[in-house]
């Protein structure tokens, strides 16, 4: 494949947030592809050096997103992958207003480099089911047609429209870049560390009082499968990326074998103090409109296009429950042990019951 | 032999247990709306069989009109202050349908806003009343369960019993019409006495957010006791079906939409007449 081509696994990646973990996986993946030549990882300057082992084939830039401009030009760049987003305020990184520096700020910048890039073929841009905002008028299902109805409270899930609104206006500027804009349900799996798995890694959880979300989670691994397929193939357009399947969130705790502690659903303005006494301050108001609402979107145009199916939700979630099985309150052998012990009993007592009546 | 397992109040005990370790354990499968077919089974289609079958002694005529398998938009008419209806007709029609088909329920976005009674609705295989929902659910096959008068059906005055209010802008006639479903019209006697709203405290619902506020010969003078559905005698009667297969292209066309759902309402209203002639005693046997 000729590098630079309409179509095809592209010569030059640059990968941006590969300082995280996602970005991590995905740059190593692609360097250890061998029909990619070059994979670029670009980082924030500070950003830490947790990944260095994963990525000795990357070359890293640490660089401010604000300074790619000339960078995408210079290194003949075919395809970006932008997936440098934060999900959650992090209060020691400078909360909230870091958080949609990054995400809103930083896209804006990552997108007005590609715009100006000439030998840019392909983009592909890390989005969230969050998109679909949440409503009580919502539809129990939503497709990529869907439009949300309301604007979401959290901070996440407005950063993902206005990401979303900005891919929108370089898909009309750069009709010759095959863009894709891929919506992410939670990650889920062995390893990924994200703050639904921390949240589900909790002996006890707590839930909102009457409401029991319809959730969907995706494997890590999968996700990393439809990126990379998306990179050196051609899949224009935006899809849901989910774990086919439901799993309500009582379930989804029970099968963990935690307990949950269901809490009051709070006013908006305890919300955030709800939020804070959920776990490590990291919870925002776009995880309770979550396990308020829940959120289920149809994978069809995916199965369709990318011909993969993503593992189930339910298979997702049980791969997470074996690699964190410390911490489970009630094991299902001990339901099992206590179903055949009271079974038992309830036979004893009955038989001897009998035998004196006899 | 007492104590050999295999007896009939063994096997109950062991499936009981067996039922309760599935449910602590995580071990059942809810479908992409919420709905849960095992607690439904096994917890509110008992409490509803007692109320339709004991309490109501609903009597069902035309369940040969569903489809056994398939599609089908059922259509009916809604009363009775509180929506029990639709739960009544849901139940009574798994249990009088040969092949025991769930009624998936569309409701209105006020019962979604409320925490315990949304997750109630949708584990019992209820969603949230919009054409994407239904569509979807069509599409797949289901039977659904539609009540287009909404909170006018249901907060009208008892001296405005058994007349039909008016069916919306006919979002439902669409869903039937994309979908090509047929349309069974249902038609149901004996809601409307099970709370006689006498008055509608506009005010105080206004206060509290809600559709009406209802005061019956029992509530709010009774306290939880005038939440006691008065025992009335209930006829349920399934209408044939209309096709629509013929219709899918015009399932935009408001014309097409206003007329069937004019006939669909017609004839609900034709058939409660018929119904309530032969049910001249509200409290009979």
């Amino acid at each position: 494949m000729t590098p630079g081509g309409t179509s095809g696994a592209p010569g030059v990646v640059l990968v941006t947030g590969v300082g995280r973990y996602l970005g991590a996986h995905v740059a190593a993946r692609l360097a250890a592809d061998p029909r990619i030549e070059r994979v670029i990882g670009v980082d924030a300057p500070d950003s830490g050096t947790e990944f260095t082992d994963l990525l000795d084939r990357v070359e890293r830039i640490r660089v401010d997103s604000g300074s790619l401009g000339g960078l995408l030009a210079d290194l003949d760049v075919d395809a970006v992958v932008h997936l440098a987003l934060v999900s959650s305020a992090d209060p020691q990184h400078g909360g909230r207003s870091a958080m949609k520096d990054q995400n809103v700020i930083g896209t804006m910048q990552v997108l007005a480099a590609c715009q100006r890039a000439p030998r840019l073929r392909k983009l592909v841009v890390r989005s969230s089911t969050a998109a679909y905002g949440v409503s009580f008028r919502d539809p129990a299902v939503f497709t990529e047609e869907t439009e949300p109805r309301e604007v979401p409270r959290g901070g996440f899930g407005r950063d993902i429209l206005d990401i979303e609104g900005y891919v929108r206006g370089f898909r009309r500027r750069r009709s010759d870049v095959t863009a894709t804009v891929l919506r992410f349900a939670p990650f889920i799996g062995s390893t990924a560390d994200t703050t639904l798995t921390r949240y589900f890694a909790q002996p006890f959880v707590p839930t909102v009082f009457g409401r029991d979300p319809r959730l969907q989670f995706l494997h890590f691994d999968d996700a990393l499968e439809v990126l990379h397929r998306s990179i050196v193939e051609d899949h224009p357009g935006t899809y849901n990326v989910a774990g086919p399947g439901v799993l309500s969130l009582s379930q989804a705790i029970r099968r963990a074998g935690r307990v949950a502690v269901p809490v009051l659903e709070p006013s908006l303005s305890g919300a955030a103090a709800l939020a804070r006494t959920m776990g490590f301050g990291r919870y925002g108001l776009d995880q309770v409109d979550l396990f308020v609402h829940g959120r289920v979107v149809d994978t069809t145009r995916l199965e369709q296009e990318y011909d993969f199916t993503p593992r189930s939700t339910a298979e997702a979630f049980e791969d997470f429950i074996r690699a964190h099985h410390g911490g489970v309150v009630v094991t299902r052998g001990q339901l099992a042990a206590a179903e055949q012990l009271v079974l038992d009993g309830i036979r004893q007592v009955r038989a001897a019951v009998r035998e004196r009546a006899s | 032999m007492a104590d050999q397992p295999g007896d009939h109040w063994d096997r109950k005990v062991a499936n009981g247990l067996a039922f309760l370790r599935r449910r602590l354990s995580g071990d059942y499968e809810v479908d992409e709306f919420g709905f849960d077919s095992e607690l439904t089974d096994a917890i509110f289609h008992p409490l509803l069989r007692l109320l339709y079958r004991d309490w109501f002694r609903t009597e069902v005529s035309g369940i040969e009109h569903l489809p056994v398998d398939g599609p089908a938009l059922v259509v009916g008419n809604h009363s009775g202050t509180v929506a029990l209806d639709a739960l009544i007709l849901s139940a009574a029609l798994h249990d009088k349908h040969p092949a025991h088909r769930y009624l998936r329920l569309l409701g209105a976005d006020l019962v979604f806003r409320m925490p315990v009674v949304s997750e109630i609705a949708r584990k019992t295989g209820g969603t949230v009343a919009c054409n994407p929902d239904a569509e979807r659910l069509l599409g797949g096959g289901d039977l659904v369960g539609v009540f287009p008068e909404g909170f006018k059906g249901i907060g009208k005055l008892y001296a405005e019993r058994y007349k039909l209010q008016r069916f919306g802008r006919g979002g439902f006639v669409s869903a039937a019409l994309r979908t090509g479903t047929p349309i069974v019209p249902v038609a149901i006697v004996g809601g409307e006495e099970i709370y006689p709203m006498l008055a509608d405290i506009k005010p105080l619902a206004r206060l509290l957010k809600l559709p009406y506020f209802p005061v019956t010969p029992t509530f709010p003078w009774l306290g939880p006791l005038g939440m006691v559905p008065l025992p009335s005698k209930w006829l349920i009667e399934f209408c044939p079906p209309i096709p629509t297969a013929h219709l899918t292209d015009s399932a935009d066309d408001p014309l097409v939409v206003f007329n069937l759902a004019d006939q669909v309402r017609e004839t609900i209203q034709q058939t409660l007449h018929t119904l309530l002639e032969r049910r001249p005693d509200p409290f009979g046997p």
